[in-house]
């Protein structure tokens, strides 16, 4: 009997599922996963929507920050970059969402490189410290450059539209998101196969090491940029065509911390847990709101203090993990799964 | 002339600040390499505190701001011993978060606690302003940079001449040999823990003075500092306070007289666009030690 989970090839190691069962099992909670707006209400699809939009962009800061250790406070501003681009190609230019999403990562990505240049001098504190500028210069420039992005107005957005075809509403939404989010994951699953996220990965964990053994340090550093910078991108791009309307206002800093508690919360260097992290950030206010409702027609000040509750549980969970389970869900996951595979000799 | 002469002044002033909350910075930094993202919220929370104490109480003012010290540096001694210390050897990334979080929850707090709305501060400092030369200066001005250099000279004699201040020292210069001489490390940082809460409170109660009323933007001011610390360097007390008095002004100059031209809000990116130049030219800062690791 097997007692453990042991890998004897290279090709059960690099496998993505680990059984044809487990295959199958995925495979059918994505089937399944098409029917929700069959049943959800209007609510809960903006939620849906919501989440996938967030696991793109946990996913993209993932890539930088898990997988190649490069820490960012920037990708808020990366967010305002891809939802910017996407407002200005859809709008005065007019153009489908097939050219503006891939243009909008692109360009994203070109926005991220030349901020991951510092990181070519520049590690640790440091560069959180530089990609904290970026957000505050970012912003700047969204909120002034008033031909092209409306100024402190903001802009609005047209519905995601190729020919006939248009995008309206989060229920229809939902079947441009959830595709785009599935193939992304599955990009970045299979990035950390190749030769390139290995080098991510190599740099993370000793970056002379790496250096030494032949990878270009500062070639796969802005590469990490640029790739994590894409995700990002593309998630704003479909953050602007759910919510139509964008302003400097939606992309505070805060946004950037939201993101960091969804990786550090989900688990670093694993994708499984940027999912994991962006669905517990994402639903954590609307199960609070859920939970407070009841109550607040015996405690009506709940209703004032929602904003400061919110804020505060948020804090909560980040410091709570942190000290309590450091490697995040994805690491309790596996954990789980390790003890019923062994269950009842489990020790 | 005169424009610029009250550009600067006024940068003196919120520089002065900075330099009090810079310290507070680069004390944590110093003895546990632990960059604080929370160090504005102490400041708010500060601020919040003594007028609450003092409201609550009817103390004379100067008593409800001793209680506010003597709060701060309990608070840091708590969030030390219960927080910080299981991050000891933990990734940069997750201590980052964790100040990060606690900023957060200390927010949450003071929202849940006071609201949102600005609490009025009590008039602590005579209100007939002074003449230097050819400007009127109120006199809550003069006291709060007064308070702050004598804060600053104080703390100077503390580094170099009390027990603790070279148990400090010795802490920050190497946490190795300082345990092999009997300094108690763990204590060291509580210590610096609670120093940092209460120069933060400090400057929270002076600027609630200066401003006449205490608010949530209290708390950006952690997030302002940074530039301040980075150009004097991470590591260098007297960075911190030069740092603080050259950000305030240069903010302020860029903000008097850029403003006009690019439409406002240039005061809010400046020290950012010169943390970026700084960090490209000389990333150790003024007074810093050379020894950051180059990739």
């Amino acid at each position: 009997m097997r007692c453990g989970d042991f890998r004897q090839t290279y090709v059960q190691d690099m496998a993505i599922f680990e059984s044809a069962f487990g295959r199958r099992v995925y495979l059918l909670f994505l089937a399944s996963l098409a029917f929700v707006p069959a049943f959800a209400s209007g609510f809960w699809m903006d939620v849906a929507n919501r989440v996938l939009i967030a696991i793109i962009a946990a996913t993209g800061l993932n890539i930088l920050t898990g997988f190649t250790g490069q820490i960012s406070l920037g990708n808020a501003a990366f967010l305002a970059v891809g939802a910017y681009a996407t407002g200005y190609l859809a709008g005065p230019m007019g153009l489908p969402f097939l050219v503006v999403i891939p243009a909008a990562g692109v360009l994203t990505a070109l926005v991220g490189m030349v901020f991951g240049v510092p990181s070519l001098r520049l590690k640790g504190l440091y560069l959180a410290v530089a990609t904290l500028a970026a957000h505050f210069v970012i912003e700047f420039v969204v909120t002034h450059w008033e031909s092209v992005t409306g100024g402190v107005n903001g802009m609005s957005v047209p519905a995601a539209s190729l020919g006939g075809l248009s995008f309206k509403g989060d229920r229809t939404l939902y079947y441009l998101v959830l595709p785009l989010t599935v193939a992304m994951l599955l990009f970045a699953k299979n990035l950390f196969r190749t030769k390139v996220g290995k080098a991510f990965v190599a740099i993370r964990d000793q970056d002379i090491s790496a250096e030494v053994m032949g990878v270009h340090v500062f070639k796969y550093k802005l590469l990490s940029f640029g790739v994590s910078s894409f995700y990002v991108g593309v998630a704003g791009a479909l953050l602007a065509y759910q919510a139509r309307t964008i302003s400097p206002e939606s992309f505070p800093i805060t946004l950037a911390i939201d993101f960091l508690g969804m990786i550090i919360i989900g688990g670093m260097g694993s994708i499984l847990g940027s999912i994991f992290g962006a669905i517990f950030i994402t639903l954590l206010p609307e199960l609070l709101r859920l939970a407070v409702t009841p109550l607040a027609s015996h405690f009506p000040e709940l209703t004032t203090l929602f904003a400061s509750l919110k804020m505060g549980v948020f804090g909560l969970a980040i410091v709570l993990f942190l000290v309590f389970e450091p490697d995040g869900m994805a690491a309790r996951w596996h954990s789980i799964k390790a003890y019923w595979k062994l269950y009842p000799f489990s020790y | 002339m005169e424009f610029f002469l009250q550009l600067v002044l006024s940068g003196l002033v919120v520089g002065s600040i900075y330099a009090l909350v810079g310290l507070g910075f680069v004390i944590i930094y110093k003895s546990s390499s632990i960059l604080n993202f929370a160090q504005g919220e102490f400041l708010m929370l500060g601020a919040y505190v003594c007028v609450a104490i003092f409201n609550a109480t009817k103390v004379p003012f100067l008593a409800a701001f001793l209680l506010t010290l003597v709060f701060s540096a309990l608070l840091g001694v708590t969030l030390e011993r219960v927080l910080l210390r299981p991050m000891i050897g933990e990734p940069v990334i997750s201590v980052i978060m964790l100040t990060l979080g606690l900023a957060s929850v200390l927010k949450a707090v003071v929202q849940g606690i006071w609201g949102t709305d600005t609490q009025p501060y009590p008039e602590i400092f005579p209100t007939t302003p002074v003449r230097i030369g050819p400007l009127p200066v109120s006199q809550g001005y003069l006291y709060s940079v007064g308070s702050v250099l004598v804060l600053l000279a104080l703390f100077s004699v503390f580094f170099k001449y009390s027990r603790a201040g070279i148990a400090m020292r010795a802490t920050a210069f190497s946490q190795q040999v300082a345990l092999s001489m009997g300094i108690s490390v763990k204590r060291i940082f509580a210590l610096s823990w609670s120093i940092a809460a209460v120069v933060s409170a400090v400057g929270g109660v002076l600027l609630g003075g200066v401003r006449g009323g205490v608010d949530g933007a209290f708390a950006l001011f952690g997030l302002k500092v940074i530039p301040v610390v980075i150009l004097g360097g991470l590591d260098s007390v007297a960075g911190a306070i030069v740092g603080g008095v050259i950000m305030g002004v240069l903010e302020n100059l860029a903000g008097g007289y850029l403003d006009p031209l690019l439409g406002g809000g240039v005061k809010e990116v400046a020290p950012f666009v010169a943390l970026v130049a700084i960090l490209a030219v000389r990333p150790y800062g003024l007074f810093g030690k050379i020894k950051i690791e180059r990739v």
